[in-house]
C-alpha cells in the first residue's frame, strides 16, 4: 500500500477562501480540534481577487436600507429560485459579519461620520457595499487569516483533496496530495465542510484563477451529494479583452458604482435601449438622473448600467452581435467622463479604483482616467453548486457541509454583486457552526483501507501510462469547447454536442500522461483536476439541456423568453446507481407569507 | 510574432541549472504568459505558482533578469528580447523546485507578532468610528498582497540569513499597521527591538524599490515604528518622563 500520512480532526475544512476560514474559525470557537487545507498558500484563495464590496444593510449611506429591502433585491435577482431561508438569513445576518471583520482589524473605507462606508452595486436598491477602494476581497482574507492564525488550526498549505470517503451514508475523512513533494495524505475526520469555491476553469474566458476546477462540487458529487441549479453560471459583464494574454481578467462593477458608462463604437450609451419592466420604476430614464443617483442623490433612480449581471452581459453580447461592437470584440466602459462633472475626475477616479486603474495601466497600457477600457462578459461565478439545506449547510450526505461559492441556493438564478462576500461570512459561520455540533454529537466513523488503496492507485496512473497526451491539451480543448457550445448564447444542438464531445474527452483525460516525478508537478496536478472540471461540466451542460427557458445567467437562444412554468423548480443532479447524471426537477419551497410580503411591497 | 530566449532555472533543492526554452511571443503578453507556454507545450512539469494573474494574489514572485518582480506584472515589451530574459526563483528562500521557494518561514513569522487587539466601542450599537484621514495610513500597508519580494531583497535575510532574529520588511509593514491601527491598544515596541530585530534595518530601502505595490515600505512604516522604538528605549527625556509617570508608554 503507498505510503500515507494520517491526520485526525473533528471538523475538517477543505478551502481557505472566506468560506473556509470563516468556517473554521467559527467550528474552533466551538471547541472543535480543526483542520483546514488549500491547493494554494494562505491567503491566495479567489477571495483575495474579489474587488467591488461586501453586501450588506448596514444602512450606513442611506438610512431607507435593511434586511427587508437587501432580502427582496436579493429574491429578485436571482428571479425567484433562490433558497428562500438563505436569502433571508444572509440579508439578517451580514450585517453583524461584517462588523465582526471590523472587531478582527478591518479597515473598510468611511463615511463622514466615520462610520463604515457603502457603495452602489448592480441590482441593489440602495448604496450597500462595503469596501475597501477596489481591493475589499483582500482586506477581507486578510483578516480572516491573521484572525485565524491564532486559533488553533491546523493548516495544510498546498494541499488538495481528491477523493472525500463515507461510510455509504456518512462522510469519514478525505484523501488528499501535497504539491510539494506529492505524498499522499489521510483527513480522519467526523464532519467535513466544503468551501472550494467555483467552476470558471470550465471556460476558455475566465476571471478565475488555475484553482477553480470545481473540486468541491464534484467531490461532493462522487461521495453521493447532490448539485442543484447548475445551468446557472454567471457571466459577468465587463472583463478586460485586450491584450489577449488578459482576455477575462475582471473590471470590477464598482467601475459603475462609482459612474462608469457603458457605450457602443458608435458613442451611443446603449443600457438605456432596453429596461427590463420589472426594473423600469427604479431605473433611470435618463443620464442626468443616473448621474444624480451615483453622486447619492436619493431622490434619483439608478442608471441602467447598474442593472443586473446577467441583463448588462447580454444587452453587450446585442451590441457586439449587431456589429457595433470594440475592434477587439467588446464594448467601451468609460469612467473618464466625469470629467466633465466633477473637478480632480483623475485624482478621485484613483483613489475610488486604484487597483483598476493599476490594472489597465500596467496590462493595457491604458490611463482609465483619461481613455475608455474595451470590455466584454467573462466567465465569473457559479450560482449553481452543492444543494445544502439553507440553515444548517448540510449537504444531502451526514457530516459533510458546504458553504460559500461551492454550495448552492442563494443567488438562484443570477447573483447580485457583492452578495458572495457577505454569503462567505454569513454561510462560512454557520457551516462551522453546524459542523462543529455534528462532530461533537457523533464518533469517529472508520475508513475504509480499501478505499484509500484505490485513490491513491487512482491518482497515481498518469505516471504509469506512457505515450499520451499532455493534460493541458486536454483541458485546453475542454474550456474553449464550453465556451462555444456552453456558454452566454445556448441552443440545444450545441448543448447536445457539448455532451458528446466531453464524453470523448473524458476518455482522452483517462488516457493522459505526465513528465516527471510526484514533486510540484504541475502537469500531474492538472491530470488530477481534469476529472472534475468533466463532471462539472456535464452537469452544467446537462441542466442547461432540461432548463428550455431563459432566466438569470442561463439564456437559451431556442427559447429567449421566461417560461412561468419553469419559474417553480430548481433542477437537481446526482449521480445514479449505475454511475451517470440523474436529473430531477425539484419544486422550489414555497416562501412564507410573511416574506412574501416583503418582496410585494419592494415591488414598487 | 517574434521568438525569444527565457532562461529558467530548472531544478530541485538548489541542485538546479538555467534551461533555455524559445517561445514565440505575441504583443501583451507577461512573463507569466510565457513560463505557462512553456509548461503547456514544452515543460509539462515546469514548477511555478500563481492563482490570479492580476498582481492580486502575489503568488507569482519570481527574480526577472535578476530583479524580483511579479511574474504576472511584467509584461515583455518591458524587457529587451534580443537577450535571454533570465527567470529564477526568489534566492532568500529553501529552494523547492523550478520556480518555487519554501516561504513557509513568513508564515510562522507572522503568528509571533501580538495580534490585533481594539479598545472598546465607541458607540453603543458596538461599532467604532473612524475617520477617513485616520485610516488612510494604514490602508496603505493593508495593500500588501504578500508576495515576500520585500523579503526576498532585503539583504538582512538574502545575505546575511538572519531570519532567526530579523522579521524582515513585511512584518515591519505589517506590525506598522497594527500599530498605527486607529483601534488598536497593543504594544509591540519591545518585540520590535528584541524579537522582531527592527535594528538590523539599516535604511537601504531596497524593499521598497520592489514592493509591486507601492508600498512606502521605509519612509512610511519601517522609520516612523524604528523612531518609536528610539523614543522608547534611547531618549533619555521620554526616559526622565516614564519615570516620572510610571508610564509603560511612551507618548
Ligand atoms: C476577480 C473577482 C472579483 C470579485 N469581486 C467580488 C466582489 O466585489 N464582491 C463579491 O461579493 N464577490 C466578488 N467575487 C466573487 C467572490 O470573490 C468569490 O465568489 C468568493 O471569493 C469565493 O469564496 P470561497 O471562500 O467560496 O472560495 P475561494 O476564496 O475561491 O477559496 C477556495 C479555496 O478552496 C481551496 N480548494 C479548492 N479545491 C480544493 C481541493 N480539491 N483541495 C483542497 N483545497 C481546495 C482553494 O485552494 C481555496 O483555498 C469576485 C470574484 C473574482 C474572481
Ligand atoms: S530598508 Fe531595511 S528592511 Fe528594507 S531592504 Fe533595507 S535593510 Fe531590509
Ligand atoms: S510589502 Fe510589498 S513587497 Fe513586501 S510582501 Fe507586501 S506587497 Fe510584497
Ligand atoms: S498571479 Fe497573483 S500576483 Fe501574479
Amino acid at each position: 500500500m503507498a505510503e500515507v500520512e494520517t491526520f485526525t480532526h473533528d471538523v475538517l475544512v477543505i478551502g481557505a477562501g472566506g468560506a473556509g476560514l470563516r468556517a473554521a474559525i467559527e467550528a474552533a470557537a466551538r471547541g472543535a480540534r480543526v483542520g483546514m487545507v488549500t491547493k494554494s498558500l494562505l491567503g491566495k484563495a479567489h477571495t483575495v481577487m474579489a474587488e467591488g464590496g461586501v453586501a450588506a444593510a448596514l444602512a450606513n449611506v442611506d438610512d431607507r436600507d435593511n434586511w427587508r429591502v437587501h432580502f427582496a433585491d436579493t429574491m429578485r435577482g436571482g428571479q425567484y429560485l433562490n433558497n428562500w431561508r438563505m436569502a433571508e438569513l444572509h440579508a439578517r445576518e451580514a450585517p453583524d459579519r461584517v462588523r465582526e471583520l471590523e472587531a478582527w482589524g478591518a479597515v473598510f473605507d468611511r463615511t463622514a461620520d466615520g462610520r463604515i462606508l457603502q457603495r452602489n452595486f448592480g441590482g441593489h436598491r440602495y448604496p450597500r457595499l462595503a469596501h475597501v477602494g477596489d481591493r475589499t476581497g483582500l482586506e477581507m482574507i486578510r483578516t480572516l487569516q491573521d484572525h485565524a492564525i491564532h486559533r488553533g488550526i491546523d493548516v495544510h498549505m498546498e494541499v488538495t483533496i481528491v477523493t472525500l470517503l463515507t461510510d455509504g451514508r456518512r462522510v469519514t475523512g478525505a484523501f488528499a496530495y501535497d504539491r510539494e513533494r506529492g505524498r499522499f495524505k489521510l483527513f480522519e475526520a467526523r464532519a467535513v465542510v466544503l468551501a472550494t469555491g467555483g467552476v470558471g476553469r470550465a471556460f476558455s474566458v475566465t476571471s478565475n484563477s488555475w484553482e477553480y476546477t470545481g473540486d468541491g462540487l464534484a467531490l461532493a458529487y462522487r461521495a453521493g451529494a447532490a448539485l442543484q441549479d447548475m445551468e446557472f453560471v454567471q457571466f459577468h459583464p465587463t472583463g478586460m479583452v485586450w491584450p489577449p494574454s488578459v482576455k477575462g481578467l475582471l473590471v470590477t462593477e464598482g467601475v459603475r458604482g462609482e459612474g462608469g458608462v457603458l457605450r457602443n463604437s458608435e458613442g451611443r450609451r446603449f443600457m438605456f435601449d432596453d429596461i427590463p419592466e420589472n426594473y423600469r420604476s427604479q431605473t433611470a430614464d435618463n443620464p442626468d438622473e443616473g448621474w444624480r443617483y451615483v453622486q447619492g442623490d436619493k431622490s434619483a433612480r439608478r442608471p441602467p448600467e447598474l442593472l443586473t449581471r446577467d441583463h448588462v452581459a447580454r444587452c453587450i453580447m446585442r451590441e457586439v452581435r449587431a456589429g457595433r461592437g470594440s475592434p477587439h470584440g467588446g464594448v467601451y466602459l468609460d469612467i473618464a467622463w466625469i470629467k466633465e462633472k466633477i473637478p480632480n475626475a483623475a485624482d478621485h477616479i484613483k483613489k475610488k479604483l486604484p487597483s483598476m486603474y493599476h490594472q489597465f495601466k500596467q496590462l493595457a497600457d491604458i490611463d482609465i482616467t483619461k481613455e475608455a477600457m474595451e470590455i466584454g462578459p467573462t466567465t465569473h461565478y457559479m450560482m449553481g453548486g452543492i444543494r445544502v439545506d439553507g440553515d444548517t449547510q448540510m449537504t444531502t450526505v451526514d457530516g459533510l457541509f458546504a458553504a460559500g461559492e461551492c454550495a448552492a441556493g442563494l443567488h438562484g438564478a443570477n447573483r447580485l454583486g457583492g452578495n458572495s462576500l457577505s454569503d462567505l461570512l454569513v454561510f462560512g459561520k454557520r457551516a462551522g457552526e453546524h459542523a462543529a455540533a455534528f462532530a461533537a454529537q457523533h464518533q469517529p466513523a472508520r475508513i475504509d483501507p480499501a478505499a484509500v488503496e484505490a485513490a491513491s492507485g487512482t491518482a497515481l496512473a498518469p505516471f504509469g501510462r506512457s505515450g499520451g497526451e499532455q493534460p493541458y491539451q486536454v483541458q485546453h480543448e475542454l474550456q474553449g469547447m464550453m465556451q462555444q457550445l456552453v456558454g452566454i448564447v445556448r441552443r440545444e444542438d450545441d448543448l447536445r454536442d457539448a455532451l458528446d464531445r466531453l464524453g470523448a474527452l473524458r476518455e482522452r483525460s483517462e488516457a493522459v500522461s505526465v513528465p516527471g516525478n510526484r514533486e510540484y508537478n504541475p502537469g500531474w496536478h492538472t491530470a488530477l483536476d481534469l476529472p472534475n472540471l468533466l463532471t462539472v461540466s456535464e452537469a452544467i451542460a446537462r441542466a442547461a439541456l432540461e432548463r428550455r427557458e431563459s432566466r438569470g445567467g442561463h439564456f437559451r437562444d431556442d427559447y429567449p423568453e421566461k417560461d412561468p412554468a419553469a419559474a417553480g423548480y430548481n433542477i437537481l443532479v446526482s449521480r445514479g446507481a449505475d454511475g451517470t447524471m440523474q436529473l430531477t426537477r425539484q419544486p422550489v419551497p414555497p416562501v412564507p407569507v410573511e416574506l412574501q410580503q416583503i418582496i410585494e411591497e419592494q415591488k414598487s | 510574432m517574434t521568438t525569444a530566449t527565457f532562461r529558467i532555472w530548472r531544478g530541485e533543492h538548489n541542485a538546479g541549472a538555467f534551461a533555455d526554452f524559445d517561445a514565440n511571443v505575441v504583443d501583451g503578453m507577461v512573463v507569466l504568459d510565457v513560463v505557462h507556454q512553456i509548461q503547456a507545450e514544452q515543460a509539462g512539469d515546469l514548477a511555478c505558482r500563481w492563482n490570479c494573474k492580476a498582481g492580486k494574489c502575489g503568488s507569482c514572485s519570481a527574480e526577472i533578469n535578476g530583479k524580483p518582480r511579479l511574474m504576472c506584472m511584467t509584461r515583455l515589451s518591458d524587457l529587451d528580447l534580443a537577450r535571454p530574459v533570465t527567470i529564477e526563483p526568489m534566492r532568500a528562500f529553501p529552494h523547492i523546485r523550478d520556480l518555487v521557494t519554501d516561504v513557509s518561514w513568513n508564515y510562522g513569522v507572522k503568528q509571533r507578532i501580538t495580534p490585533f487587539t481594539p479598545r472598546a466601542p465607541d458607540a453603543p450599537d458596538g461599532t467604532w468610528r473612524m475617520q477617513q484621514r485616520d485610516v488612510d495610513r494604514v490602508q496603505e500597508f493593508r495593500k500588501c498582497i504578500e508576495c515576500f519580494l520585500c523579503q526576498d531583497v532585503c539583504h538582512v535575510l538574502r545575505d546575511h540569513q538572519r531570519h532567526d532574529t530579523f522579521i524582515g520588511p513585511r512584518f515591519l509593514v505589517y506590525a506598522a499597521a497594527l500599530e498605527m491601527h486607529p483601534l488598536d491598544t497593543a504594544d509591540r515596541i519591545e518585540e520590535l527591538r528584541e524579537a522582531d530585530g527592527i535594528g538590523y534595518c539599516n535604511i537601504t530601502k531596497c524593499c521598497t524599490t520592489v514592493c509591486p505595490e507601492g508600498i512606502t515600505i521605509t519612509d512610511n512604516a519601517i522609520i516612523p515604528l524604528k523612531e518609536r522604538v528610539v523614543d522608547r528605549y534611547y531618549d533619555p527625556l521620554a526616559a526622565l518622563v516614564r519615570l516620572v509617570r510610571g508610564s509603560p508608554r511612551a507618548e
